[in-house]
């Protein structure tokens, strides 16, 4: 049996999950990751895409994120969504509908930096469309 | 002297107010309830969110490279009043508290020769403010639609703010709303919003936090600074939210109660009112009766 550790997944609104989990795949800004105990203390940003956990009692649970932050501690990891979705419950309308909103605060972007991260952001939201089957 | 007739009438009219306030006063502590439950969920997140961000300004520290939005402009001319009030009113003094307490600042502030920019959030500051302060209101935020006060609501009025203090249009921000204590008692506060007061390196946490860390270094992906630029808007928002929500419970808790004196008024009304209609119908039942004997004794 591998050591366990917490995990809390925060959305503004709610706690979404607090519990002990055996090994959890955090989608950071800088790539795919996945937190075991006694992870090196790290702290990340995350781009909109799925989170896996497997609890320690093996079951395993998803959820779509979109960006947000991750605390790392050897015997803990909390992550801070800006918005948290349970995969189950998650249908792509949610998705098409920020997809959209991005692409209109794309059009009247102004500056090349305001515009560049629009432009990554959007490609982050599409790619995670192209994993979530839509409803 | 009223008729009979028009106590019969006022004693109606009073029954029918005293069945609204009572309705009135159900819905609200229903809402109350699900605010207070609101209110609660989102605590973590701030919570949590605060603890991040200590941590992560006690890594950057006072660097010239922190952000501004934390640092400031360095000047203090030019101030912004984020008032967020209620959309309705018949909630007691919940909206004129808030209000007043943003008044004083505003003849503070601007007795101190600053210039002072208001943005409402909420439909009854603005009716209150825009009488003596109409110029200085930049911006009103509705939030009428808004059944259940979400995240996305306070993250637009973050991102608005920060969008003017992009600009430039102002160097401090404070934000005004009610704290909810109890049903009895909300209180109007002010908290400062631009420049981020860093949450204080609170030394026990400091080093709690290193003992569970056992000597290792924080990493920071990306580095520190750039996760401290994005995290210090999402925490203006954040701030926003918890104020909305607080101020979502204050709300339904000052309407509370407000209906609720407002039932017990109507209900001494009715008493009164019952009281004399009663004496006058006597005193006529009294009347007729002398003149009926008076009548037979002149027989």
């Amino acid at each position: 049996m591998a050591d366990t550790f917490k995990f809390e997944l925060v959305s503004p609104e709610r706690l979404l999950v607090s519990a002990e989990a055996v090994a959890v795949v955090l989608p950071g800004s800088e790539g795919e990751m996945t937190v075991m105990a006694k992870h090196a203390p790290l702290m990340s940003t995350l781009r909109p895409g799925v989170i896996t956990v497997e609890l320690a009692d093996g079951q395993k649970q998803s959820f779509i994120v979109f960006g947000g932050f991750a605390d790392i501690l050897p015997d803990g990891c909390t992550v801070l969504a800006e918005a948290g979705y349970d995969r189950a419950a998650f249908d792509g309308a949610e998705l098409a509908r920020r997809i959209e909103a991005a692409r209109a605060e794309r059009e009247q972007a102004s500056g090349d930096d305001q515009a560049f991260k629009l432009d990554e952001y959007l490609s982050q939201l599409t790619t995670l469309q192209g994993t979530v089957p839509p409803a | 002297m009223p008729s009979l007739k028009d106590l019969r009438n006022r004693i109606a009219s009073v029954k029918a107010t005293q069945k609204i306030t009572k309705a009135m006063q159900m819905v609200a502590a229903a809402k109350l309830r699900r605010a207070q439950e609101a209110a609660e969920a989102a605590r973590p997140y701030s919570q949590r969110m605060g603890a991040v961000l200590a941590n992560i300004a006690n890594a950057v520290g006072d660097g010239e490279d922190s952000p501004r939005l934390m640092t400031g402009t360095g000047k203090s001319d030019v101030h912004l009043l984020v008032v967020c009030t209620a959309e309705r009113g018949l909630c007691g003094g919940f909206n004129s508290q808030i209000v007043r307490l943003a008044r004083e600042h505003i003849r503070r502030l601007v007795s101190e020769g600053k210039q002072v920019k208001i943005l409402c959030v909420g439909k009854k500051g603005y009716d209150i403010l825009r009488r003596d302060h109409r110029e200085k209101i930049i911006d009103r935020v509705d939030l009428r639609d808004v059944k259940a006060v979400g995240f996305v609501d306070a993250d637009k009025i973050a991102r608005q703010v920060i969008a003017l203090f992009d600009q430039g249009e102002f160097d401090v921000c404070t934000l005004f709303y009610s704290e909810f204590r109890s049903v009895i008692s909300q209180i109007p506060t002010a908290q400062q919003l631009i420049p981020a007061s860093a949450p204080s390196g609170d030394t026990a946490a400091t080093d709690a936090m290193n003992a569970r860390l056992g000597g290792a270094i924080y990493e920071y992906e990306p580095d520190a600074g750039e996760i401290l630029t994005d995290l210090i808007p999402r925490n203006i928002a954040v701030q926003i939210f918890r104020a909305l929500l607080e101020n979502a419970a204050s709300e339904q808790g000052a309407r509370m109660s407000a209906m609720d004196n407002a039932t017990r008024n109507a209900g001494e009304m009715i008493e009164k009112l019952t009281l004399s209609y009663n004496r006058q119908r006597q005193a006529q039942i009294t009347k007729e009766l002398i003149e009926i004997i008076s009548g037979a004794e002149a027989l």
